[in-house]
């Protein structure tokens, strides 16, 4: 148990990514304020990129490393075009709350 | 190409009119014009084809109308006529009297917001009517046979803002179902018998068998026994015989016209036409004839007796026409049909005149109907009273009229044969027969004396005259001096409506003269498909056709010949009836109020047409709304809840789900992780973990 805590071992790695996963799952799914939604799916990817990383050293393979550097450009990406239609949502009603976007409904 | 023109002039004419109603209304008077000349026109077609037919018969064709299948099994049925000196005779009357009652009816209806509808319904009459007699096949006879009936109901329903006059179409027409039910099934029966619907094939086959059974090698089968007597209901449907005879006198609610033309001259001849056409066919079945003239001779006398008491003046005739039909069936029944035909003639004549007369009246008297309401009229309509008198003299039979020769020819054949067969059935269908006569003698005066005798009086119906009415035709008669108050006195119609009549008139005096010493019906009946089938060698009294007593054989009856013997009598009872009718209803009339007064319950029953209706209505009308209400509870209770059921099972299940779609996404991103979390579950389980 000692050794499990002075030395970090693949499942620290994976609990950490499962903490911030499902911290961003709840916080997704309680939160209705759209950028703190936003930030919490971030959050969520955050948890997966840490979980891949994880695997990828204790496999020794550098393929779930690669992955995760297209994850985060991709995610850059998204969250400037994320952040932009938040900014719109916002003008069209001027409130950040999700609720007032439920036309869609049955 | 004479014989085709004949039908389709009048078809025509009705597509003229009704193309001119649509885009050129202002045109729309010229339609009594249209219709009356194309039936003239008609007219002279037939005269010039019957000089063309006649002993023989012509064939032509117009089109192939439906034809298929090859060989053995090919069905042809063409738009091709056959035209027999019968076929000439009745075209003679559709055209000639249908040419005439367009003319009058061309003054009776103007001014009537629907006069051109009226003129194209006629027209289109008359082309179903021609092609009804003319018609080489039975099919294309059952065309034109439910062309008539399509008319008829047409017309009867002419005025249709009256709920009666639509109910009385309506039943017209259902009532004239059963009876094509039956013809339909019949000319099924003759298919499939004689493989073909071509008349004269068919009736040569019939001959061939009633030879070959003359001559004792060959049966007749049970089809042969069957086919008369389905066709027999098809003639009675359209023919108003019992037990289908109850829409004719509701048909009456249409104009007085169409009375005449349809309901009295042409359309119910239909089935009498039918069985002289067919008379082979009939003749093959030992039952069908007698069943004919049984029931001729019933309805003959139980209409008689309801026109007897009936108070409504065109209900007195359109009893009187179901009654003379009964005769004219009772002539074919007894194998007069020279008789029958001949009675048609002379009916036409005078009973479209009697129709005619009876809707100047009732034109006159803003529609009235009642008789007890009418009298002594014959001052105010000098005209219409004796043209009327001309046709009642002809209706009851009086020596040397029309209805003299041709009912005593019916009458007079029906005991020759029931002399030369010892018939019990056929003396008492006689009987029957001369209890009419008298009957119709006196109910045919007592109409007349009641209306046009006796103390002036009379009441105006409801019927408001249209505004071009005949006011400035009053100078034709002596009383238009004091008749000032054009719309509240009855006034004599004009000549150019009284004019036809005059021809009528002519008609029902003298054709029975004519026709009787020139012998023209029995040549044309003796020279067509009616003709009774003769056989040399089968027939104890050789050279005697049974119909045939012009020639050589007579039947005696009580030592006197059965015709002089019939002509006797019935000229006794037709001027007893006559001048009883003239005692009672004109000199005396107290007795007759006493007497109905003293009968009062049986004049009631009697005039409710012995509650036939009622009987009718309990038998078939209310069972079947019975069934009908049930049809309709099976339907809305269980097609009906089981296609609801149908309908309505995915909207239930849709307002089941449909909350689950509520726009919110973070209730999409919960169900999707709830989701995800029992698939784990579910794969854990399922692998063991």
């Amino acid at each position: 148990m000692l050794l499990a805590l002075s030395s970090p071992m693949l499942s620290h790695y994976l609990l950490t990514g499962a903490v911030l996963f499902v911290l961003g799952l709840v916080g997704f799914i309680s939160r209705r304020n759209m950028i703190q939604m936003f930030l919490c799916t971030e959050m969520m990817f955050q948890g997966v990129v840490v979980t891949l990383v994880a695997f990828s050293a204790f496999h020794g393979n550098v393929t779930g490393q690669t992955f995760v550097i297209f994850v985060l450009t991709i995610a850059a990406a998204e969250a400037a075009l994320a952040l932009g239609l938040v900014v719109l949502l916002f003008r069209h009603r001027r409130t950040l709350d999700a609720s007032a976007w439920s036309a869609l409904n049955g | 190409m004479t014989p085709t023109l004949i039908p389709w002039i009048p078809a025509l004419a009705a597509a003229t009119i009704g193309l001119i109603s649509l885009f050129r209304s202002e045109w729309n008077r010229f339609a009594g014009a249209l219709c009356a000349g194309a039936i003239g026109l008609s007219f002279v077609l037939t005269l010039w084809l019957s000089s063309s037919v006649g002993s023989g018969v012509v064939e032509s064709g117009f089109y192939d109308w439906i034809s298929f299948g090859s060989g053995d099994n090919a069905f042809h049925a063409g738009f091709s006529w056959f035209i027999d000196p019968l076929t000439v005779v009745m075209l003679l009357v559709i055209t000639g009297i249908g040419g005439l009652i367009a003319v009058y009816a061309h003054g009776y209806m103007k001014g009537d917001p629907g006069y051109w509808r009226f003129f194209a319904y006629v027209a289109l009459f008359i082309f179903a009517m021609t092609t009804l007699v003319m018609a080489d096949n039975l099919l294309l006879l059952f065309l034109g046979w439910e062309g008539v009936g399509l008319c008829s109901y047409l017309l009867i329903g002419y005025y249709y803002e009256k709920p009666k006059a639509v109910a009385a179409a309506k039943k017209a027409f259902i009532v004239n179902r059963v009876g094509d039910f039956g013809f339909l099934l019949g000319i099924f029966l003759c298919y499939q018998h004689y493989g073909t619907l071509q008349i004269s094939t068919m009736l040569e086959g019939a001959r061939e068998t009633l030879a070959a059974v003359a001559h004792g090698h060959g049966a007749v089968t049970a089809t042969d026994v069957w086919i008369p007597f389905l066709l027999m209901v098809g003639a009675f449907g359209k023919s108003a015989q019992l037990p289908l005879y109850m829409w004719l006198p509701d048909a009456m609610a249409g104009p007085t016209p169409v009375s005449a033309l349809v309901h009295a001259a042409t359309m119910v001849t239909a089935g009498v036409y039918l069985i002289a056409r067919c008379l082979p066919l009939f003749e093959l079945s030992p039952y069908a004839l007698p069943t004919v003239a049984t029931v001729g001779a019933v309805t003959a006398l139980f209409a008689a007796t309801i026109a007897l008491v009936s108070n409504d003046l065109k209900g007195v005739f359109a009893y009187s026409t179901v009654s003379q039909l009964g005769y004219m069936f009772l002539g074919v029944g007894c194998l007069s049909t020279d008789g029958a035909v001949f009675h048609l003639v002379t009916h036409a004549f005078f009973k479209a005149l009697l129709f005619l007369t009876a809707g100047s009246v009732m034109h006159a008297l803003a529609g009235q109907l009642n008789i007890q309401t009418m009298g002594g009229l014959r001052h105010k309509m000098p005209v219409t009273c004796w043209l009327m008198f001309a046709g009642c003299l002809a209706l009851a039979g009086v020596p040397l009229t029309a209805g003299f020769f041709s009912k005593d020819l019916i009458l007079g054949d029906a005991l020759a044969y029931a002399v030369d067969h010892g018939s019990v059935l056929f003396f008492a269908l006689t009987f029957l027969g001369v209890v009419t006569a008298f009957l119709t003698a006196f109910y045919t005066f007592r109409l007349w004396f009641t209306v046009f005798m006796g103390e002036e009086k009379f009441e105006m119906g409801d019927e408001h005259h249209a505004a071009d009415d005949h006011a400035g035709d009053h100078a034709d008669e002596a009383d238009a001096a004091h008749d000032d108050h054009a719309h509240d006195a009855p006034h004599e119609m004009p000549w150019s409506m009284n004019g036809p009549l005059v021809v009528l008139a002519a008609g029902a005096l003298l054709a029975g003269l004519v026709l009787h010493f020139t012998g023209g019906i029995e040549h044309a009946v003796q020279h067509s498909t009616a003709a009774v089938f003769v056989d040399a060698a089968h027939s104890q009294h050789a050279g005697d056709p049974a119909g045939d007593h012009g020639g050589e054989h007579h039947a005696y009856f009580l030592g006197v010949d059965a015709h002089v013997f019939m002509q006797v009598l019935s000229s006794i009872l037709a001027v007893a009836g006559v001048v009883l009718a003239a005692f009672v209803f004109w000199m005396k009339r107290e007795i007759a109020d006493k007497a109905a007064a003293r009968f009062d319950k049986l004049i009631r029953f009697a005039r409710h047409e012995y509650c036939i209706n009622e009987i009718c209505d309990a038998a078939v009308v209310l069972p079947l709304r019975r069934l009908g209400a049930l049809f309709y509870a099976v339907d809305r209770l269980i097609i009906n809840s089981v296609m609801d059921l149908m309908g309505g099972l995915p909207r239930w299940l849709g307002m089941g789900v449909r909350p689950a779609q509520n726009g919110r996404i973070q209730s999409y991103g919960l169900t999707m992780v709830l989701g995800v979390a029992l698939l784990a579950v579910l794969v854990l389980v399922a692998t063991g973990g």
